[in-house]
């Protein structure tokens, strides 16, 4: 017989099942349709999902906001193209790249697992500094982060390219590989969430005195779970650069940490599902907003929200939510197969065993 | 003597103005726990306000072509007035809410703001002349000091002195004090937290205006993207003053300011480009070193 608290424990595991068949779906139904600019949204949508369930890893578990995830973005992006694009151009556009890395023409996939493996080492320093702060003043912080890595990319000229952009990236990111990293982001979140150093973290999250006279360290879980966010902040970089081919400091700033902490803003910064869904939500409005930008024929009239009106809304959207339901859509609820199903299955199982 | 002479004109006015930018935040925080992320909107919109909405390339000035004497107090007050707004229509409804959810929906009114200026006045930069005059050098000392400078740095020890008394000597600064140490207490012992919320608001609003009038006069740009880079700035100030300091703010902003004309003068020059990741590296060391900031204000301590 198996303890209500163990079935708890497996039906918190089917969580990113549950999403991945969700997203899984969407894929298919877009493939379906076969139509191209749905398919190129589709990808960037998940591309946010890589980028939102990778913040989500540091602040859903921390409860500490970070404005700096950008930063470890540029760097991840950065990383893939020194790797993937070609010798001559590079000599042409960053010519004061090492020598070696100046030859390198890595394949795509073990670059974007490089970019993000810098990311995290990046993370790991100076997340060893901002860490130790308290809550509010960590936010700040890694805001200060965001504009460090922001200044030395938009002046490093013979390495980054600086504010003329980096061109030429392999676009190989298609909705597949997207999703392939969506899943892949989602079950290691999971997968953290749920472990020792996560289930500390979230503790800490509630109370964080209780949790420290618990003997939980607050800073090692903090750091843990910011370079395992910052790995995959840095894949969806290079995914990001990889998707739409050119690079550029500005792209990694105010607009992308915007737009990423309204979408876990909206969708619930309290679950993995909460995270998933906000992407969706947001990037759905995003689409029928720019759709509304490009304006509506309707008869002979031509009806056209005025430009801008995309970024206005949204923002309001995100204050509206924090006010009518400050936790988000789904309010920390996480999407998950019943305990009691699960418990069902396995005393089914028992029994055609025996 | 010539170098140094300029070196603190040029340092005690970009840390008066940096002060000035963080008294605005402090204050809020203080009264609040806010962390305001709208500040540096507040002060684009005060610059956009002196000049024609057009998407045009030349800026035509609207309020900016008013006299001095009636300008000046026309810009405080519409900085006052957006801040209290803004009051009204967010952070009012988030009272109850944590630090970290009013921090986010500020992030998110900034947007907004600055969205909103971007589709009246359109992305790039507008070259406008306020008071050219006040840039014409003056002989102090063997340095020649641009005359607004001198303005700038009376202006700091004018507006710091003056909250002080503010703040020591009125009723309404009692209540804030008394509200930025213990909110709830103060409540209880009869202090009005509408009126002193909306007090602190329109007074950091008022500060953000004197920021936007003083950059508008040095640069002689009208940016949206002018408003983001001193508040993050002032942010650092009030973090490494101390969150709720108001003279850790002060201090703080006036030695940010200093380090980074500092670092100007004597980095190489291959160097200086990145002066800014030097400056925000210093001072996350600094903050390594001293993490409740260098002036830790009794409230800060948490209490359990």
């Amino acid at each position: 017989m198996q303890s209500l608290h163990t079935s708890n424990r497996i039906a918190a595991y089917s969580t990113p099942v549950v999403l991945a068949v969700l997203l899984l779906g969407f894929v298919v139904l877009v493939a379906l349709f076969g139509d191209k600019a749905l398919a190129r949204t589709m990808a960037e949508t998940l591309v946010r999902v890589v980028l939102v369930v990778s913040l989500w890893i540091f602040v859903g578990n921390s409860g500490v906001i970070s404005f700096g995830h950008a930063g470890y973005m540029a760097i991840g992006a950065y990383c893939s193209a020194w790797l993937t694009l070609k010798p001559q151009s590079k000599a042409l556009f960053l010519p004061d790249l090492p020598g070696w890395l100046m030859q390198a023409q890595w394949p795509v996939f073990p670059a974007a697992i490089a970019g993000g493996l810098l990311a995290a080492f990046i993370a790991l320093l100076s997340g060893a500094a901002i860490l130790r702060l308290s809550g509010i003043a960590a936010s700040i912080a890694t805001f200060a982060f965001l504009a460090i890595v922001n200044t030395v990319y938009s002046n490093w000229e013979g390495v980054t390219g600086a504010t003329s952009s980096v061109v030429g990236l392999p676009r190989y990111v298609n909705q597949w590989v997207a999703l392939g990293w969506a899943i892949a982001a989602i079950f290691a979140a999971n997968l953290y969430a749920n472990s020792a150093s996560g289930l500390a973290l979230r503790a800490t999250r509630e109370d964080e005195v209780a949790a420290r006279a618990s003997g939980i360290d607050m800073y090692r879980h903090r750091l843990l779970s910011l370079v395992v966010s910052g790995f995959f902040t840095g894949v969806s970089g290079a995914l990001l650069g990889h998707s739409i081919g050119v690079l550029n400091p500005d792209s990694f700033y105010l607009g992308i940490t915007f737009i990423s902490l309204a979408m876990l803003v909206v969708g619930g910064i309290g679950s993995l599902s909460g995270a998933v869904m906000g992407v969706l939500l947001l990037s759905l409005l995003i689409e029928l907003l720019v759709r509304a930008e490009q304006g509506v024929a309707i008869g002979t009239t031509h009806f056209a929200l005025p430009s801008g009106s995309q970024e206005i809304l949204i923002g309001m959207a995100m204050i509206l939510v924090l006010i009518l339901r400050p936790n988000g859509v789904t309010a920390g609820k996480e999407f998950k197969l019943r305990p009691q199903w699960l418990r069902q299955l396995r005393l089914d199982g028992a029994k055609s065993t025996n | 003597m010539t170098n140094l002479a300029q070196l603190f004109f040029d340092a005690a006015s970009l840390g008066g103005l940096y002060a000035m930018a963080a008294l605005g935040i402090a204050l809020i925080f203080g009264v609040m726990n806010l962390v305001n992320f709208a500040h540096g909107e507040y002060i684009a919109f005060c610059v956009f306000a002196l000049i024609v909405p057009s998407t045009d390339a030349v800026a035509v000035m609207f309020l900016g072509r008013a006299p001095a004497l009636v300008l000046i107090p026309v810009v405080l007050a519409l900085g006052g007035l957006i801040a209290v707004a803004s009051e009204y229509a967010v952070f009012r409804h988030l009272r109850r809410a944590d630090p970290v959810a009013m921090m986010i929906a500020s992030f998110a009114l900034g947007f907004v703001i600055r969205n909103a200026l971007l589709a009246a006045y359109g992305g790039r930069p507008k070259a406008i002349s306020l008071w050219p005059g006040l840039n014409t050098p003056v002989n102090i000392a063997g340095a020649s000091v641009p005359l607004l400078q001198l303005i700038v740095i009376v202006t700091t020890l004018l507006v710091v002195t003056g909250l002080a008394l503010l703040l020591k000597k009125t009723r309404i600064g009692l209540e804030m004090r008394a509200a930025a140490e213990n909110f709830t207490m103060a409540r209880l012992l009869g202090v009005r937290a509408n009126r002193v919320i909306t007090g602190a608001f329109a007074l950091s609003g008022a500060l953000a205006a004197a920021v936007a009038l003083i950059m508008a006069t040095q640069t002689g740009v009208a940016d949206v993207k002018m408003g983001g880079q001193i508040m993050l700035v002032a942010f650092i100030a009030t973090v490494l003053g101390g969150l709720g300091s108001l003279p850790g703010a002060v201090a703080a902003g006036f030695l940010v300011g200093i380090v980074s004309v500092v670092l100007q003068a004597w980095l190489p020059l291959d160097a200086r480009p990145f002066r800014d990741a030097f400056l925000y590296t210093l001072v996350i060391i600094c903050l390594l070193l001293r993490p409740q900031g260098l002036f830790v204000p009794a409230s800060a301590k948490p209490r359990v």
